[in-house]
């Protein structure tokens, strides 16, 4: 009932870990199969071993979760030591990358390409990541970066990761296709910032972070629709999905699948069979028996 | 679905404590609810955020107890009565609270378990610590009955806690439960010892982490979130948990040897 097919790989349920949530380990990784994801996104790679931005990196506020974690992580030199290969998992797994200068990302493609993983997706857009020049804003970056990015994939089909943080995401999504993009990943976090008013100062150790959770989701899913207007290939609709009904709605604004985060948090890691087990509740409710039958089904 | 925040909420240090020699506790004006074993992520404006464990909560201050020495357990060290820092939580499961018990602590991890030692009714503990400076809480628990050792022999027995471990269960086969804290390698002997012994014991483990509440993933030993299912963890369970004692994860996630991982937290 809602096995979905992404371009070409094929999953039980349309929800996907979204990166930067616990997807730091192999063993991490298979947990989240275990409770259901349908795919597992890692948690962004880059060229080096990074530390992130200093602590508080996150928290959460009334209706939404504040981050500045600063893409820590071990390096595409060490994980690729660490995993050895992503495709002996049960469960899709999609690796995710950076880089500070656009031939970075070539460079980590290239690497992360060896691991085999299902998919590979571009983070371009993180809102308090120093990059060389703010590419998710640049059409032609992006499109250098998606162009050289396919080249090192090796074939393994490539999801653009956009932000929100533009006035034109469904244009920058048409970049990204023109150039070779299989897939586009929206969105990322919304830049933000949040202060205490008892010391006065920002509480993020960054000062400005990412707005994610379900503040976030009406942006998501206007953002995807926007997209789905624009583009004819998949959208994995990120943003502030919490429950059944919310996968629901972003499948309606275009998406072919769904990520989750930050509701594992406002839900546990129990999160994923919960989501698909109310998305199925509601399509028996409404006679609906294939995802197909709705997507998109918004934008007419 | 409800919403609930996890932002830092700005409590006002009311003392500092002296404990040994690089130990001090502080303690905050106002009460927290948690549990023994349970921690708060500290707040210091500007400076950083980090998880303590909870050593001391009452109706009127609660307070965390650290060993100095890196950047912001020295800020920790300015902190005055009067300032203000921010604390979340409490995090974590805490320990279970049961009779007959043993409570093994080891430097400055006898701070998660003191709080316990308030809950407990009658127990036996073993305060282990490099050398008598450094020994914890020597005023605090006096009158209860503590062993106490140092890996000198400057005070007490020499030794580790582990080989009064051995000594105390000859002599208390009355004892039916185990909490421990302390070095990880000290903490996998006593989970071995008393899984070998059959008997029932919880041991709280500390890893790099960033959020408290279950998201990014750094404080994973195996596929167990440490945070939100532990701190505290069962003999059993960790004997089922490959990593523990063997490796843990840097601040980039970089997973290392435990002993090169507590030479970048040293």
């Amino acid at each position: 009932m809602l096995s979905a097919t992404l371009c070409g790989v094929s999953l039980d349920n349309p929800t996907i870990l979204a990166s930067g949530i616990l997807g730091v380990s192999k063993l991490g990784v298979a947990r989240m199969g275990r409770e259901g994801a349908g795919a597992v996104t890692l948690k962004s790679l880059c060229h080096e071993e990074r530390k992130g931005h200093p602590a508080p990196n996150m928290f959460v506020i009334d209706d939404g979760m504040l981050n500045a974690v600063g893409l820590p992580g071990q390096g595409i030199d060490n994980a690729v030591k660490e995993f050895g290969r992503l495709d002996d998992l049960p469960v899709p797994v999609i690796g995710s990358i950076f880089g500070y200068k656009i031939a970075d990302f070539g460079i980590v493609a290239e690497k992360m390409a060896s691991l085999k993983p299902a998919m590979i997706e571009v983070d371009v857009s993180c809102p308090h990541m120093d990059y060389d020049t703010p590419f998710y804003a640049d059409s032609s970056a992006l499109a250098k970066i998606t162009k050289l990015v396919k080249k090192k994939a090796k074939g393994i089909p490539v999801s653009l990761k956009l932000s929100p943080n533009v006035p034109n995401i469904a244009e920058l999504a048409q970049s990204c296709e023109k150039a070779g993009a299989d897939c586009i990943t929206a969105i990322n976090t919304a830049s933000a910032m949040k202060i205490d008013i008892e010391v006065r100062k920002p509480i993020l150790g960054n000062k400005v972070g990412g707005l994610s959770g379900p503040a976030l989701k009406p942006i998501a899913v206007r953002c995807v629709y926007e997209i789905f207007g624009a583009v004819k290939i998949p959208i994995i609709g990120t943003g502030g999905v919490s429950d059944g009904k919310d996968a629901i709605e972003m499948i309606m604004a275009g998406a072919t699948a769904v990520g989750i985060g930050t509701a594992a948090y406002y839900r546990g890691p129990e999160v994923f069979r919960r989501v698909t087990d109310e998305m199925k509740a509601w399509m028996k409710e409404h006679g609906v028996s294939a995802l197909d039958e709705i997507r998109g089904a918004a934008y007419k | 679905m409800s919403l609930k925040t996890e932002l830092p909420k700005i409590f006002t240090v009311n003392r500092v404590v002296d404990e040994a020699k690089g130990h001090k506790s502080i303690f905050l004006s106002g009460a927290l609810d948690c549990k023994p074993g349970q921690f708060v992520m500290v707040w210091i404006p500007e400076v950083e955020e980090k998880p303590m464990a909870v050593s001391e909560a009452g109706p009127e201050e609660f307070g965390f107890c650290y060993h100095t020495l890196g950047p912001f357990t020295q800020a920790c060290d300015k902190l005055k009565p009067g300032d203000k820092i921010g604390i979340r939580g409490p995090y974590g499961n805490g320990f279970s609270v049961r009779e007959h018990a043993l409570v093994v602590g080891g430097g400055v991890g006898m701070s998660s378990v003191s709080a316990l030692i308030d809950a407990l009714k009658d127990p036996l503990i073993i305060n282990g610590a490099r050398d008598k400076e450094h020994l914890l809480y020597l005023e605090r628990f006096k009158g209860k009955n503590m062993a106490l050792c140092t890996d000198d022999g400057s005070f007490g027995k020499k030794g580790f806690a582990t080989d009064a471990l051995r000594e105390v269960l000859s002599a208390h086969p009355e004892i039916r439960v185990v909490y421990t804290c302390g070095p990880e390698l000290m903490m996998k002997k006593v989970v071995d010892l008393c899984n070998e012994r059959k008997i029932d014991c919880e041991a709280s483990v500390e890893r790099y982490m960033k959020c408290g509440f279950g998201i990014c993933g750094n404080c994973l030993i195996n596929d167990r979130i440490i945070c939100t299912e532990g701190p505290v963890f069962s003999g059993l369970r960790l004997a089922e948990m490959s990593e523990f004692g063997q490796s843990a994860r840097l601040k980039t996630g970089r997973k290392v040897p435990l002993s090169e991982y507590y030479g970048w937290r040293a």
